[in-house]
């Protein structure tokens, strides 16, 4: 009964993300919003798991928490080597960075 | 030793999370662990970076606990913000100073930074981290030099 | 001693949903990117420990414990690289935030 109350809420929070991600205005509102929507993903399999009586769907959130931060960092990445305005660093320190 | 250690944490790793020990699920498992360990010892003769972690274990436990109290207080802070009729934000961009003599001292003073809600770390230099805070006030100065000091504490003396 | 764990769990996972559904709230409501970045991390810090520390107290000492701890550490370090990543990317493009204190520590930025 509790899972339920908290899958409402965690879908709830992921439609206002998806608004963000629609509305933009800028590139990284938008990154910022799916690395958000990760989090609730990771957060949401774990307590359908839970709800289920299936713990074991931990495994998947765990993977999709390993693919949610190298995903952004990724975007990040090929979105800074295509040098959205001033570059202020040489691509050796952006490979420290990132 | 660097191996055995390897190893064993990746064995324990290995059993905690797979919870099924068949002969045939361990024989993978142990062929996974062997697979890394070639792997991160071919990594190794191509650059020689390693993590030294200089942290005193029971200090840093400490510190951890005080972290979450401060996660606890500043998320209530954010949350006023978020909820209130007109949110009183008050952005600005501050230069903080930090005294962590090790790599990993310096990455746990960032991520603390970014950790607690309403501040957030957006550029490492040398001697200073470049932090954004929602609503900003002169007590946001003290408390992150107070942090500061926490984090360099957990150090190893010996290290200096 | 059951009931108080149970009540406990309960306490932790409603708590949890509130401040990821004040961080998703934020999200959409605050002016700008940058103040956006600290509603999200109320999701990212307060949301997931809570949550997963309800759960934890739900699973009792099981290997389903040891999986939340290990999910719930590794959020802990990925989280804020993340949304420093981010910070650090906006900063780099030269977005710069909306409505900034004018004080003799931020003059070096602009």
């Amino acid at each position: 009964m509790i899972y339920v109350v908290a899958i409402i809420g965690i879908l709830a929070a992921m439609a206002l993300v998806m608004i963000r991600l629609v509305k933009g205005p800028t590139l990284y509102d938008r990154v910022l919003a799916v690395n958000s929507f990760g989090t609730h993903t990771v957060l949401l399999i774990g307590v359908v798991g839970f709800w289920n009586g299936r713990p074991d769907f931990l495994d998947i959130a765990l993977l999709y928490a390993l693919i949610n931060f190298v995903g952004t960092i990724a975007v990040l990445k090929f979105f800074r080597y295509r040098a959205i305005g001033d570059v202020m660093w040489t691509p050796d320190q952006k490979e420290e960075e990132s | 030793m660097r191996a055995i250690t390897y190893t064993v944490l990746l064995a324990a790793l290995w059993l905690l999370w797979s919870g099924i020990y068949k002969p045939l699920l361990v024989s993978f498992g142990a062929g996974s662990v062997l697979l890394v360990l070639l792997i991160t010892h071919r990594m190794n003769r191509v650059d020689g970076d390693r993590l030294d972690i200089s942290l005193n274990p029971i200090r840093f436990i400490g510190y951890f606990l005080w972290l979450l109290k401060e996660i606890a207080v500043s998320n209530m802070n954010v949350t006023r913000v978020i909820l209130a009729g007109t949110m009183p934000i008050k952005q600005n961009l501050f230069r903080i100073p930090h005294t962590q003599k090790s790599d990993l001292g310096q990455v746990i003073f960032a991520n603390s930074i970014t950790l607690t809600p309403g501040t957030v770390t957006v550029e490492t230099e040398e001697n200073e981290f470049l932090v954004h805070a929602l609503s900003y006030s002169e007590d946001d100065l003290h408390s992150l030099a107070d942090m500061d000091r926490r984090v360099s504490a957990t150090e190893m003396k010996s290290n200096l | 001693m059951q009931d108080i764990l149970n009540i406990l769990s309960y306490v932790f996972l409603v708590s949890g949903t509130f401040f990821v559904v004040v961080g998703a709230i934020g999200t959409v409501r605050f002016p700008d990117f940058w103040a956006r970045l600290h509603a999200a991390s109320v999701t990212e810090s307060g949301g997931v420990i809570l949550i997963l520390a309800g759960l934890c107290l739900q699973a009792g000492w099981t290997l389903v414990t040891v999986k939340l701890i290990i999910i719930g550490l590794f959020l802990f370090i990925t989280g804020p690289t993340s949304t420093h990543a981010i910070a650090n990317a906006a900063l780099v493009s030269g977005l710069r935030p909306d409505t900034i204190v004018k004080n003799p520590t931020s003059d070096k930025v602009n």
